[in-house]
């Protein structure tokens, strides 16, 4: 028998294997064409071209109740993107500083550190999210209480910041002679606009840095030659701002305050309750977990570096930030990239407080209104997983670096 | 004092004073403030801001948690209490809610009578555990272990005791089956033709043999439909079966993306880093919506079931890369080992590798199983009634609409005490195995 | 190690599920219960009680369609299921009949595939607002901030409306009724909109009902009645003519207090005799025991009793009837004649 014949064995379990699979998949999908042709739905995705109907709050592109679903869609994968990218900063930096926090000599603040990680580890997300939510709006005054003669509250920072129940108004930045918009991908459901502006503020920032650079480099030149650096951080200031001054200057840069209008307050940003109850839950929930990885990493270098670094007469912040750090990044990147992850596949729980992600619109409004449910959690799936091999390549790539800097 | 040395050195002391005690700022409390909270300026101002934050923290839960309403039919009657008592309704909580369904976010809709069966079933299944997780529990506790999965679903589930007793019945015959046959028609041979024995066992005759049985002899409990499931008994229930099941699942695909069989491992890395790429969240839509049509037409299971299929899956991937964890921590001479003294595959897997991969997985597969408990609260979102979903049905009834906080704090509490302690108990066992290892 | 939980689980369920098969009335039957889908919880309309008893008008057709097939109002399971689970619940044969305030619509209809039996509330969508913002017209509501339930026909209703009248607003898409309540009460959105039926339930439960209005304009259709499957139409006509026999017997004046007279002998309005089965053979027709609107009648008796004890005005909820009242009292309640 061939199974028998270590020649031919591997091959033979594996083309059992294969096929096996192939009629697993085959009966699964063969089932599922015979029930979609029962039930009149057979496979077809049509309907995404057709009008979406409703509205979505928060857009980061343009979009109306008459555009597609298609487009519906790529609006909820934009604010997935963005919720997920603001997480995993937010969670990054607290839970970097919580980490390093526990290990404290402060007995007090060890203490609430801890009390921190265990509290947010040990309770579901989807409770922290809904209970964000509710802080927020339980806490925070309405617009109405900004209202009249005698209002209840007023406005932050000099007039300029609402902080509101229905979420934070900041000024925005508005340019009177902006050189406006540049229209990409024409009318597909994936067009956008790139301000122009913007580009040009990032082209300006990117050459002063650059400039800095060189301005560095050439410090570094004059210290090896000499012995003595030149004073730089004038020129350095000079280099970033005066370019970014003229500029904006010339656009015509001015901020755009949020006053009560009618309901709501108009002008400024609106960073809606919703995205700001999601960020914090994810980034506080999955920072107690980065925490833990980050104490996890420090303690995992020897006692001998900060003895080493101390004898060398580093201070206690230095020794962190120039020995410790650098070393434990090794141990504690893996780790953090399945984190962030996490993150991004938590983000999908936004529906509980209404933040329009693309469950919210591609596998809810969109999948309730047409009833196609096969095609829309088949597409759903599909844009995690794209989302998700993509965090994990560009992490796995970083993650090579690193270890390669280090060898 | 002694007076020996008076004549050559003026003053000398050769005998010890007594100890003195340490001063009074650096022992006790005192020294160990001075020591933890106020060794320096830093601290002790980190120090003041933390007691502030505590103090801001208590005074507003305190007041709230203890000047309380314990009893009352509804919100309102509650807010009458408050009125009365402390003259306003706001920083007082209504416990009252929780006085009246705690029963129900514990238990769901199971018949109040028959609670002795879910609670018997958990003790059950700390017993079944015991031996897997303690080290002092008796080997003998093993055969409840072996029992359990039987047990368990019958208990929770109820009908005719023939049903799982024959369900096992089939395991002995795939066990003793292989066994004996392996002597006589040789080891893979033997075991194909159990598996397949215990195949016909499974879908041809267990099902009219119990039903034969349960008519002959009625011995069996009150059948309760998977509806009437639901608050934390539900979440308990979908995470350790998924967790049982996912543990032979996981071994697999462990195993099958370690093995160098191409195609094999293929399926397997595909299998788990699809699972492990989408959220929970689209699985359960799968399981709500789609899962009965990938069925032959006309399956039809109900949705607790659907349920426990997907979040297995779902554990099952991230089982199986604990178990690759563990498979990865062996040291290579365990497997030369196992070679040179002549082991096959599987009996190296069986009897060398597996038993101690397994070891060193059970702190990750308590933290999985964390993992998958809290996600349990996702079922909610599908409409299930896990203590999420049972909050929202609270607070539709007419008497409590409106209340909030209670709620979310008294599951936040439990679901708090039952991961703290199984974190608590992944970590003391991390502590043990590293103690083994050196 | 525990692979057979799954299996141990996999015969359990096989016995509780059984298999679905053409004729459901045949399945429910076999089964001995009915698979009813109701909402996870709307006041008034389906939420479980303290005893894990579900109450509510839409769960009362239930078990009115339970007693009228079974001959037992208590042998209903309640399937909860949301706004995104519901018609694959039905669709797949999960459940039996669906009465989850759900808007009779063409293409949930045509499209879905599904078969309403008829209307047992007639709504309409509209808005709640603090009567502090002076607000006396929706066509006031420009620029609000509005929170809407999800997975309902009202945000299509909602964006329509607003284009329509060229006014812009902010959607807060929320998915219960109890998390839009507290934000509307926080002062979270301006406006709450939703059924009528579920504002006016809503608002019965506030601290002060009275600082909130409901606005004068309903800006859609929502006939909300029970439905099933396309293609069973004898199961269809049950569902149907149940539902049809407890708004006739209201207009009869057949109530639970005189029924078992009505129904032990023959009385002298004949289509009375024909409903409660004393004459003629409706009830052979429909498959069904000769006095199925008897039981169907004899769990909480006719549509005004039903509605009166769940979301009537001596409930905390307090609907008046309106278009749900008879036709002979200007409602739209309309049965059929039993003949």
């Amino acid at each position: 028998m061939l199974i028998y014949d270590t020649r031919y064995r591997s091959l033979t379990i594996q083309v059992v294997a294969m096929i096996g699979f192939m009629l697993l998949a085959a009966w699964l999908i063969n089932n599922t064409l015979a029930n979609l042709n029962t039930l009149g739905k057979p496979i077809e995705f049509g309907f995404f071209a057709e009008p979406a109907g409703y509205d979505i709050n928060q857009m980061l592109v343009e979009y109306n109740n008459q555009d597609s679903h298609l487009r519906a869609a790529f609006v909820g994968l934009l604010n997935t993107l963005l919720v997920a990218f603001l997480g995993c900063i937010t969670a990054t930096i607290v839970g970097v500083l919580v980490g390093v926090l526990r290990l404290s000599n402060n007995w007090l603040v060890a203490r609430i550190m801890t009390v921190y990680v265990e509290m947010f580890r040990n309770v579901p997300v989807l409770l922290w999210i809904v209970l964000a939510m509710a802080v927020l709006i339980e806490s925070l005054p309405a617009p109405s209480a900004f209202r009249g003669d005698e209002p209840e509250a007023t406005m932050k920072l000099f007039d300029t910041i609402a902080i509101t129940n229905r979420g934070v108004y900041v000024p925005e930045p508005l340019f009177s002679r902006s050189l406006g918009n540049f229209h990409l991908f024409g009318n597909s459901p994936l067009r956008f606009d790139v301000s122009l502006d913007l580009i040009v503020i990032l082209a300006v920032l990117i050459a002063s840095i650059f400039g800095m650079r060189t301005m560095s480099a050439r410090a570094n030149r004059i210290q090896e030659s000499t012995g003595v650096r030149p004073k730089t951080w004038h020129i350095n200031l000079g280099i970033l701002i005066v370019p970014m001054v003229i500029v904006l200057a010339l656009l015509g840069f001015h901020l755009g305050y949020p006053e009560l209008r009618g309901f709501n307050f108009g002008g400024g940003t609106h960073l809606r309750n919703s995205l700001i109850a999601l960020w914090l839950a994810l980034s506080l929930y999955t920072a107690a977990f980065i925490a833990e990885i980050v104490r996890g990493g420090i303690l995992a270098i020897s006692r001998g570096q900060t003895e080493a670094a101390n004898a060398l007469g580093l201070r206690p912040g230095k020794t962190m930030r120039l020995v410790i750090l650098p070393q434990a990044l090794r141990v504690i990147i893996p780790p953090l990239i399945s984190n962030y992850l996490n993150l991004t596949k938590n983000s999908s729980l936004a529906i509980a407080v209404g933040y329009m992600d693309i469950t919210g619109t591609l596998g809810g409004i969109t999948m309730n209104q047409t009833g196609r449910e096969l095609e829309c959690v088949l597409l759903l799936m599909l844009v995690y997983l794209v989302i998700s091999l993509l965090i994990s390549g560009v992490m796995n790539w970083y993650n090579n670096r690193v270890k390669l800097v280090e060898r | 004092m002694s007076d020996t040395h008076e004549e050559t050195i003026r003053f000398v002391r050769d005998s010890m004073l007594p100890q003195q005690e340490p001063p009074a700022s650096s022992v006790g409390a005192i020294g160990w403030a001075r020591a933890n909270l106020f060794s320096g300026p830093v601290n002790t101002v980190l120090t003041i801001i933390s007691l502030a934050f505590i103090a801001y923290v208590l005074a507003g839960v305190l007041p709230w948690v203890f000047q309380s309403v314990w009893t009352a039919d509804s919100l309102n009657e509650c807010r009458e209490i408050m009125q009365a008592t402390w003259g306003e309704t706001h920083g007082h909580a209504c416990w009252a809610v929780i006085n009246e369904r705690w029963l129900q976010l514990l238990f769901g809709f199971y018949p109040s009578e028959l609670y002795w069966r879910p609670i018997l079933a958990f003790v059950l299944l700390l017993v079944a555990v015991a031996p897997v997780l303690f080290p002092w529990a008796p080997n003998k506790l093993l055969w409840v272990t072996a029992a359990y999965p039987f047990v368990m679903p019958w208990l929770m589930w109820g009908g005719t005791i023939w049903g799982p007793i024959c369900v096992a019945i089939g395991f002995a015959i795939l066990f003793f089956g292989a066994q004996f046959l392996a002597s006589r028609i040789g080891s893979l041979a033997g075991l194909i033709v159990a598996v397949v024995a215990a195949l016909i066992w499974w879908l041809f005759i267990v099902g009219p043999l119990s039903g034969e049985l349960g008519q002959a002899m009625n011995i069996g409990l009150e059948p309760v439909a998977s509806r009437n499931f639901g608050g934390f008994m539900l979440s308990i229930l979908i995470g350790v079966v998924a967790i049982g099941c996912s543990l032979p699942i996981g071994i697999v695909l462990a195993l099958g993306r370690q093995s160098d069989l191409l195609i094999v491992k293929a399926i397997c890395v595909g299998f788990i880093e699809f699972i492990r790429g989408v959220p929970l969240i689209t699985l359960l839509f799968v399981a709500s919506t789609l899962l009965n049509i990938f069925m032959p037409p006309g399956t039809n299971f109900d949705i607790i079931l659907r349920v426990m299929i997907m979040v297995t899956l779902f554990a099952a991937a991230y089982m199986a890369e604990v178990i690759r964890g563990g498979l990865a921590a062996l040291p290579k001479g365990q497997y030369e080992g196992a070679d040179s003294l002549g082991l096959d595959y599987w009996q190296s897997q069986r009897l060398i590798i597996m038993p101690q991969a397994l070891k060193i997985s059970i702190p990750g597969i308590v933290s999985t199983f964390i993992g998958v408990f809290k996600d349990t609260t996702l079922v909610s979102i599908i409409g299930l009634l896990d203590p999420l979903g049972l909050s929202n049905s609270i607070r539709s009834d007419s008497a409590w609409n409106g209340i909030y906080w209670e709620l979310f704090a008294f599951i936040a509490f439990l679901f708090f005490i039952f991961c703290f302690s199984m974190s608590r108990y992944s970590m003391y066992l991390e502590r043990r195995l590293k103690t083994d290892h050196r | 190690m525990k692979k057979s939980v799954f299996l141990g689980a996999l015969t359990v369920a096989g016995m509780a599920a059984g298999v679905a098969s053409a004729a459901t009335v045949d399945d429910v039957k076999a089964r001995g219960t009915l698979n009813c889908g109701v909402a996870t919880g709307v006041p008034g309309f389906a939420a479980p009680d303290a005893n894990g008893e579900w109450q509510g008008f839409d769960v009362a057709v239930c078990r009115a369609v339970a007693a009228a097939v079974l001959g037992d109002p208590t042998a209903v399971e309640f399937v909860p299921t949301t706004g995104k689970t519901r018609f694959t619940a039905l669709a797949s044969g999960e459940i039996d009949m669906l009465a989850r305030n759900t808007t009779w619509t063409f293409s949930r209809d045509v499209d879905l595939k599904f078969t309403f039996v008829g209307v047992n509330y007639y709504d309409g969508q509209g808005f709640m607002i603090p009567k502090e913002l002076g607000v006396t017209s929706a066509k006031e509501l420009d620029g609000a901030t509005v929170c809407i339930q999800t997975g309902t026909t009202t945000e299509l209703n909602l964006a329509d409306f607003f284009r329509v009248n060229n006014m812009s607003y902010e959607p807060v898409p929320i998915e219960t009724n109890a998390e839009a309540q507290q934000q509307y009460l926080a002062g979270a959105c301006d406006v709450y909109t939703t059924d009528a039926s579920g504002l006016a339930a809503t608002r019965a439960t506030f601290e002060t009902p009275a600082d909130h209005v409901i606005l004068p304009e309903i800006i859609s259709k929502e006939p909300l009645g029970p439905l099933v499957r396309h293609g069973d139409d004898e199961w269809g006509d049950i569902v149907r003519w149940t539902l049809n026999a407890l708004i006739a017997a209201e207009e009869y004046g057949v109530t639970s207090a005189n029924l078992s007279d009505m129904a032990s002998a023959a009385t002298d309005n004949p289509e009375i005799n024909r409903l409660l089965g004393t004459e003629g053979n409706l009830g052979e027709m429909l498959g069904l025991d000769a006095d199925w609107a008897v039981k169907a009648l004899g769990v909480a008796g006719n549509y005004g009793e039903i509605f009166e004890k769940n979301i009537g005005e001596s409930t905390p909820i307090g609907l008046a009837r309106g278009l749900n009242a008879q036709w002979t009292n200007g409602g739209l309640l309309y049965a059929p004649p039993f003949r």
